[in-house]
């Protein structure tokens, strides 16, 4: 009985064996494992230094004399490092302020959005309230209505309100996101319930609970939260433009753009206020690059 | 006498758990509108107001300033006749064909690539985001540079090589493919790594069964990944035309929608009519038959997309 079992297993198994093996050789010879990753850097790596050869030849630029940026054909390196770009932007303009401005605008966003938006995702993860999944629908509606839609009359908002002009109507409308809302209400949602139990059982109010339990252990979708308000803070350039009219109130986005018309020959100058404007958005991504990427994805999965 | 005092038990532990489940339920209404309403009102107030604001708008001769007069559907009829805005529209199109099909098409070639246990993996993502993550608006000045027809750099290069030099942003042919060029530039690693994620998620086991029923290098690409990433596909391709949709920082930082209306984009020109000629009404009506022809646009890709994938 079993030997018969054995004899009837026998062949089948070698069949099995035959057919992964001849699969894996297959895969093999197609170069689906081997060649691939090998030949990838063939591509991978001039396309790489492409897409960051644009901000290496901003940096050379910016360190350049205007002459040598003239000069045909155009010079590579700069011979030495010329200063005057940046003494230019940073003496006889605005930027220092616009610099002060878009740092304040965007930490108040992040500080904002952070407590903010956790509040909001965390009532609509856990809380039980009347009309909060009519409210949830209507929030992440709000990603479908286009800025360009509502930017007239929002304008008009902060005009009644008095604040156009000022840095509080950059920071009104980046207190808190619907998309921000959206990845903290996912954080929660996947959050084991228990530990929160725990805190309520042991005589916590809701608000302790979440300051003491939830919050802390929050950090990594604080931190992608943070990363992602800062960077579209920073870069924000069609509201700014709208809302701020006098130049010492500009954002660094808003004050870039002026230099176009003033300084059309002086590119070193334009060069250093562009990598100025560049060098905190990169910083804050290097440091935070995994959440970021993360969230991102998170978000598109979620 | 046993019954009634057992009846009165239950009646008050009734009362009690209604009442407690009552306490329970008005603490959490309390409590979700106290975390969640600032967020509410400031989303919702600062969305739903201006739009329907903006609908009001769209049937006055406001002039941003004054509220002007009601002269109902007059600048939904003279946007028929527009010109210009047929140039908006056109040129928008126009960048939403230059740049989706290639700007996917290399995402998801480049994330199969990195998909490959490959060494210096966190390198090129690095790489790859730095053009998304940086400010558009930097970009652009840094492009007008590049591009510049007297001192930019690819005049130098096609020079050196012996090719005739290019007006590129300042040429109304070139202008628009410039944009969509730097565009790609800019949205090139955005792609790229929702595709990755998309591509490491598709388990191992089924690659592996379609090598084993004789499943090529090709015919896995076609009938095994691609089906399986049609949702990230969709999800980046209604993504990317809200984005170009919404195409302005790079227009005004290089061209101001010129040479020759070129490069006029819907929101630009919407921008242009409210902040730069005051025709706040007018311009109202023009966002929203943008608003309505992206909501379409998008609608139709979502249901384009989950028929073929039914039909796969």
């Amino acid at each position: 009985m079993t030997g018969e079992q054995a004899l009837l297993a026998v062949p089948d198994m070698a069949l099995h064996r035959a057919r992964i093996a001849e699969a894996e050789r297959r895969m093999r010879r197609s170069g689906w494992r081997r060649h691939l990753p090998q030949r990838g850097h063939l591509v991978l790596m001039p396309l790489s230094i492409i897409m960051v050869l644009p901000f290496v030849w901003m940096v050379l630029t910016s360190f350049m004399t205007n002459s040598e940026i003239n000069r045909i054909p155009p010079t590579i390196l700069p011979h030495h490092l010329y200063t005057g770009g940046y003494s230019m932007v940073l003496a006889s303009s605005d930027f220092p302020y616009w610099f002060l401005n878009s740092l304040i605008v965007s930490g108040a966003a992040v500080l904002a959005q952070l407590v903010l938006c956790s509040l909001a995702g965390y009532a609509f993860a856990r809380i039980h309230f009347r009309g909060s999944s009519v409210m949830l629908i209507l929030l992440l509606a709000t990603a479908l209505i286009p800025f360009q839609l509502t930017v007239i009359p929002t304008f008009l908002i902060f005009h009644y309100l008095g604040l156009i002009n000022t840095l509080g109507a950059l920071i009104v409308p980046q207190l808190t996101s619907a998309l921000g809302i959206y990845l903290m209400y996912s954080f929660f949602q996947s959050f084991p319930r228990e530990l929160e139990e725990a805190g309520r059982i042991d005589g916590c109010s809701r608000l302790q609970v979440f300051w003491k339990i939830v919050l802390p252990l929050a950090r990594p979708a604080l931190a992608a939260l943070g990363i992602i308000t800062f960077i579209y803070a920073w870069n924000d350039l069609f509201w700014p433009l709208i809302a701020i009219t006098s130049s010492r109130t500009f954002t660094v986005q808003v004050g870039l753009t002026t230099f176009q018309g003033e300084h059309v020959t002086q590119w070193s100058a334009i060069m250093a206020g562009t990598a100025l404007t560049t060098v905190p958005v990169l910083l804050v991504f290097l440091v935070g690059q995994r959440r970021f990427v993360q969230a991102i994805t998170g978000a598109v999965k979620g | 006498m046993a019954t009634t005092l057992d009846e009165a038990t239950t009646l008050d532990e009734a009362t009690i758990a209604r009442d407690a489940n009552r306490r329970i339920r008005r603490s959490g209404n309390i409590a979700g509108w106290a975390f969640a309403g600032p967020s509410v009102f400031i989303v919702l107030g600062l969305s739903f107001i201006p739009m329907i604001w903006a609908a009001y708008l769209s049937l006055t001769d406001s002039n941003l300033v004054s509220s002007g007069h009601f002269i109902g559907l007059a600048n939904y009829a003279a946007l028929t006749k527009d010109p210009l805005l047929r140039q908006a529209f056109t040129n928008t199109l126009l960048l939403a064909v230059l740049y989706l099909p290639i700007g996917l098409a290399a995402g998801l070639g480049v994330a199969m690539l990195l998909n490959q246990k490959i060494k210096l993996i966190g390198f090129y993502r690095t790489c790859f985001l730095v053009p998304f993550v940086a400010s558009t608006a930097a970009e652009g000045l840094l492009f007008g540079f590049i591009f510049d027809p007297d001192f930019g750099i690819v005049n130098a290069g096609l020079q050196a090589v012996g090719l005739p030099r290019q007006g590129f942003l300042q040429n109304p042919s070139q202008a628009l493919v410039v944009l969509a060029i730097v565009y790609f530039w800019t949205q090139f690693g955005f792609n790229i790594v929702i595709y990755l994620a998309a591509l490491q998620d598709i388990p191992q086991e089924v690659l592996e069964a379609a090598s084993i029923d004789g499943a090529g290098r090709w015919s896995k690409f076609w009938h095994v990944v691609v089906p399986t990433i049609r949702p990230v596909t969709i999800f980046l391709m209604v993504w990317g035309l809200i984005d170009v949709f919404q195409f302005f920082d790079l227009v005004y930082t290089t061209t101001k929608g010129g040479p020759l209306n070129s490069t006029l984009t819907l929101v630009y020109y919407i921008w242009e009519l409210a902040f730069n000629f005051f025709t706040a009404g007018y311009g109202a009506a023009v966002a929203y038959v943008l608003f309505f022809t992206s909501l379409i646009v998008i609608i139709a890709a979502l249901v384009y997309g989950r028929r073929h994938r039914v039909a796969l």
